[in-house]
């Protein structure tokens, strides 16, 4: 399997990360692209910005291994993840994960839990300025509840290899 | 022992990075906790709830009951909001 995982400060292209999937591979007959962009408001009130630290070293290996967990449960043809961090304006991309199978199962599921697994998991941070100041964003409990529901057996198994 | 900070916990301790000897008697994560939040002020503030801080052992996740005799770099930060 072809698997790309980068963090970078700069803006990527999820049109053509995805074409990059599927251009010569005649196995591909699936293709799902997730773009996470940062909103213009938190909590009700419009942001300047937001601001990515992570924990370099650590967060590539997160991903990583999650990328491997997400291999050996579905039958995946190519993953692409790629993260920003720095400073980020309302209307840009944050995240793209693109995963690539034979059928669409595998394709939607891989890459579903490979985002609910980054938000709980990849050692990043948010901070959003607004107005009334800068502060960093709660972890929400629905994001780990996402996250927990891929927990069966065979998926800590997985994570754990 | 070198220890890493992120987010609002590097905020609060006032530094990213520090190198530590480690005192006898501190052998799991939680206790290393327990130790910071007695150096002082900041840490103080950044140790308060130990609860909600999250650790890494050599940059992989771990839990506070973790043993950390040989680690070489050990990490604190809040719950992570990436993606």
């Amino acid at each position: 399997m072809t698997a790309t995982i980068r963090l970078q400060q700069e803006p990527f292209d999820a049109a053509a990360e995805a074409d990059k999937l599927k251009r010569g591979r005649p196995d591909v007959g699936a293709l799902v692209t997730f773009t996470g962009i940062c909103r213009g408001d938190e909590n009700g009130e419009p942001i300047a910005a937001l601001t990515l630290e992570h924990y370099p070293g650590m967060a590539e290996a997160e991903i990583a291994r999650h990328v491997e967990a997400a291999e050996s449960r579905w039958s995946l043809l190519g993953v692409t993840v790629i993260h920003r961090y720095g400073r980020i304006a309302p209307g840009e991309c944050i995240v793209l994960v693109v995963t690539a199978s034979s059928h669409r199962h595998d394709a939607f599921a891989a890459a579903e839990f490979l985002m609910d697994y980054l938000k709980t998991r990849a050692p990043f941070w948010k901070r959003v300025e607004q107005a009334s100041g800068a502060t960093w964003v709660d972890a929400r409990s629905s994001d780990d509840a996402a996250a927990d529901r891929w927990s069966t057996p065979l998926g800590r198994r997985a994570a754990a290899e | 022992m070198k220890l890493v900070y992120f987010a609002w916990v590097r905020e609060r301790v006032g530094k990213s990075e520090e190198e530590i000897d480690l005192p006898a008697g501190i052998a799991t994560v939680g206790d290393l906790m327990t130790w910071l939040a007695r150096r002082g002020e900041e840490y103080a503030h950044a140790f308060e709830n130990p609860k909600v801080i999250r650790a890494a052992v050599d940059r992989a996740h771990v839990k506070a009951d973790t043993a950390i005799a040989g680690a070489r770099e050990i990490a604190f930060f809040p719950p992570m909001t990436g993606g």
